[in-house]
């Protein structure tokens, strides 16, 4: 079909839109007097709607069509963003996002949404929140008069930075007027000569169609003073008179608050005068128009950067070799040769790396409407803050992290922050805090959760594993405080009293261990009673690099993560004990099984046994092993790759990398090797 | 498809033993020589481990051990001729790879039940070509082999 090729564009933009949407909506509900966010949010719906359309799918295109209605009354001060309001237009986001999904899945796209358009009919009819939207008039009609939008206050900053000066002018016409609309255009024409004309109320069309009285009220900025002004619309006949003002410079109230950096406000507000034909009665002076620079991306399928990046390897393996030559030939010529490329291939490694590192705002900012309505169903006020969304992460990575990341936060809201009540009990504001935070730290990003919530109880997580017999009681005993929190991490153990949807069913804590393991990072807790908790992620900056220690078993090479091993050591064979049948040695005070690598992999040997065995002690979690090699090679950063499709399943490889020599050596998974 | 090839299939000719087998050239992606194999421990006889190709880990299956031929040590002329089949890459030993061929349509005739010990479910035709016997294979069948599935659920209870 035609439309395929455009599908993955469509997808990838109403994904964005909705996220848009979200996002503003969010903003909306705190600031519902921001009529920029009604605007933005009005334009993504818009191009939502036509996007739809275009692509044949007409449940889409119809909600959002009547979303737009709604939103439609918003920015025209017919309905009162409220939380009711708001509730219906997630619905229907919510909808809308369904049906996206399942476009990208192959689906039509179409989805039930009959209930969810009625409730944006009603409220279009008004019939929902109609004494709300009576009332709501009501005020706005008794204080109509001239609130400048961010828009025209922004033109207005600037033309006096620039030395200009605003006027506010209300011009009435004589009594005995004959042609009122001739009138307004001839003093309009006067004013367009020595200004511009911010604002008019009311608007111009009804300027011209003589909808108004015999006065009327324009926003004029201009270089002439008051007197030269006054003078000149008093030359157009049948004006009985002028009064002009100065407009005061009044900063809009929410403008800090909106959070968008002003320069960006602007120019979306500036592209969003083509949407909306009735405001083009605001003209747009020429220093608006120097837009800022234009952030230049383009997209590119990620399976182009793979093979980029497998040539690239390629390249540095050529490069090792090339090495090797130049020194064995001694050329000096050769070996500057070789080192200049080391250099440029070494940035452009690092260029290669960057390419593949996303935001983590991509999965962060899906958060903040999951926590609104979990606190909402939790009937708990909970605000939630994000710090270092702009922290880059392997692609692959962020394609991982969303699901426990989301484990967290309803971790975090569900045991973490108490009830409004039990907050004010123990002297803490009712809203509880949540503040996620991503930062760089070395060769590692850091994702940390944390809620100034009840803290976690020693002594009743504890109590927890000791009746689910995750430990005994007397090993529990001499848990610091450390481990005793380690233990949530365990299978089978949650603390919530009471069992709820969101947490609580006792799985979840370790699914997030496993997962956050299985990306070569780790997790771990800490708390304060009381005082809040949080839970620290610790994960690599990508997974296609990775550290490993390179063994040998035999004659072959295989790699070892770094990150599973303990230590190396090299033991005597007398050492090595046996029980029930299975070898063992004694590390440092615990029995660690062994597994004879050459044995496990069915090694040919060729290598005779002497009394000593180099050892690598792995841990899985808190369980250990120590895997018996010929010798250890070195440590070594190398690419991890897949083993393809047909030997995916094969057991206890994790994968594979292709060394200097250009031979693959596989990769170890110790989580297969340990049980 | 193109008009010539309605009646001609262009496969690549390659030897196992004493017979010449027969692959489309649309399967094939290249022909390599033999270079080092990396042994993956766990799998099947027949595989035998990966190479590195020009960055592409690419598992390399031996067709004499598929076909339950005895073992032969790679010598010059051995090939590896790397297939794609179901998006998977695979490279297949062979004795040797010499040729290139069309074979008309009309000329492929179905399996017989036996032909040179080989399980005929391994084949999709013979093709007789003046004093040649083509056996052309059916690589569906060749590489998902019930030891590979065997192998996949044994992991899977692990």
């Amino acid at each position: 079909m035609e439309r395929n090729q455009y599908l993955d564009m469509f997808i990838d933009e109403s994904t964005e839109h909705l996220q848009a949407l979200n996002d503003n909506i969010l903003k909306l509900e705190n600031t519902p007097e921001e009529l920029s966010l009604v605007n933005e949010i009005f334009r993504s719906a818009h191009t939502l709607k036509g996007m739809a359309a275009t692509m044949g799918y007409e449940d889409l295109a119809n909600l959002t069509h009547h979303m737009e209605n709604v939103l439609d009354g918003i920015r025209n001060r017919k309905f009162e963003a409220d939380t009711r309001l708001i509730d219906v237009i997630f619905e229907a986001i919510d909808d809308l996002e369904a049906m996206v999904s399942d476009i990208s899945g192959g689906g039509e796209g179409k989805r039930d949404v009959t209930r969810v358009q009625d409730k944006l009919a009603q409220i279009e009819k008004g019939e929902l929140f109609e004494e709300a939207a009576v009332t709501v008039e009501n005020v706005e009609a008794s204080k109509e008069m001239y609130a400048f939008d961010d828009f025209e206050l922004t033109v207005l900053a600037q033309s006096k930075e620039q030395g200009f000066n605003a006027f506010q002018l209300e011009v009435v016409l004589r009594e005995d007027v004959i042609l009122k609309a001739a009138r307004v255009f001839m003093v309009f024409e006067v004013l367009e000569q020595i200004g511009e004309v911010i604002k008019c109320l009311p608007p111009v069309d009804q300027l011209e169609a003589e909808n108004f009285d015999l006065s009327f009220t324009v926003t004029l900025v201009t270089k002439e003073s008051e007197e030269e002004v006054e003078a000149r619309i008093m030359k157009v006949s049948e004006i009985d008179k002028v009064l002009l003002s100065p407009v005061e410079e009044k900063e809009h109230p929410s403008q800090d608050e909106s959070g968008i950096p002003e320069s960006r406000e602007q120019t979306d507000i500036l592209s969003d005068q083509g949407h909306d034909p009735e405001d083009l009665n605001k003209p747009v002076s020429k220093e608006d128009k120097a837009a800022p620079a234009a952030n230049k991306t383009i997209r590119v399928n990620i399976d182009r950067l793979d093979s980029l990046m497998n040539l690239f390897e390629e390249l540095v393996i050529d490069r090792g070799r090339l090495e090797q030559i130049s020194r064995d030939l001694k050329s000096s010529e050769l070996t500057e040769t070789v080192e200049h490329m080391t250099r440029i291939s070494g940035d452009l490694q690092t260029i290669i790396l960057n390419m593949r590192m996303v935001p983590v705002e991509q999965v962060f900012n899906r958060f903040p409407r999951m926590v609104r309505t979990l606190a909402k169903e939790l009937n708990k006020k909970v605000n939630l803050e994000i710090i270092g969304a702009e922290t880059e992460l392997d692609r692959t990575v962020i394609d991982e992290i969303g699901d426990p990341l989301v484990h967290l936060l309803r971790n975090s809201l569900d045991h973490g922050i108490e009830e409004p009540e039990q907050r004010r009990k123990s002297g803490k504001t009712d809203t509880g805090q949540i503040t996620l935070k991503a930062y760089h730290s070395g060769n590692h990003v850091f994702i940390e959760v944390a809620d100034n919530g009840a803290g976690i109880d020693r002594d009743k997580v504890l109590e927890k594993a000791i009746s689910r017999e995750v430990i005994s009681e007397e090993s529990g005993a001499g848990l610091t405080d450390r481990q005793v929190y380690e233990l949530l991490f365990s299978s089978g153990l949650s603390t919530a009293d009471k069992i709820s949807d969101i947490s609580g069913r006792g799985v979840g804590l370790d699914v997030v261990k496993s997962k956050i393991e299985s990306l070569g990072g780790n997790v771990s807790v800490n708390s304060r009673l009381n005082e809040g908790t949080v839970f620290s992620i610790q994960l690599p900056l990508t997974l296609s690099i990775i550290s490993v220690m390179l063994v040998e078993v035999q004659k072959e090479v295989y790699a070892v993560p770094l990150s599973s091993i303990i230590e190396t050591a090299i033991i005597k064979k007398e050492e090595i004990m046996s029980a029930h049948n299975q070898k063992v040695i004694d590390f440092r005070g615990s029995v660690v099984p062994l597994i004879n690598l050459t044995d496990f992999f069915d090694v040919p040997a060729s290598i005779e046994e002497d009394d000593h065995c180099s050892v690598i002690i792995v841990r899985k979690g808190e369980k250990m092993a120590a895997l018996v090699v010929n010798s250890f090679i070195g440590q070594q950063e190398i690419v991890l790759k897949s083993l393809g499709e047909y030997l995916s399943g094969t057991f206890a490889i994790s994968g594979a990398t292709i060394l200097g020599n250009g031979q693959v050596a596989l990769i170890i998974d110790c989580n297969a090797l340990i049980k | 498809m193109s008009e010539s090839s309605l009646d001609d299939i262009k496969v690549i000719v390659f030897q196992l033993k004493d017979e010449e087998y027969g692959v489309e050239v649309e399967q094939v992606k290249s022909i390599e020589r033999v270079q080092h194999i990396t042994r993956v421990p766990s799998t099947p006889d027949f595989v035998e481990g990966v190479i590195n190709l020009r960055g592409v880990v690419t598992p390399i299956i031996d067709l004499r051990k598929r076909f339950n031929i005895e073992g032969l040590d790679h010598s010059d002329t051995t090939r590896v001729i790397i297939v794609t089949v179901e998006k998977m890459d695979v490279g297949l030993v062979v004795d040797a790879a010499n040729d290139v061929i069309d074979i008309p349509r009309s000329a492929v005739e179905p399996p017989p039940q036996v032909v040179g010990g080989l399980e005929a479910e391994y084949i999709r035709g013979v093709a007789k070509l003046e004093k040649r016997l083509l056996i052309l294979l059916n690589l569906d069948k060749v590489l998902n082999s019930e030891e590979m599935d065997e192998m996949k659920e044994i992991e899977g209870q692990v």
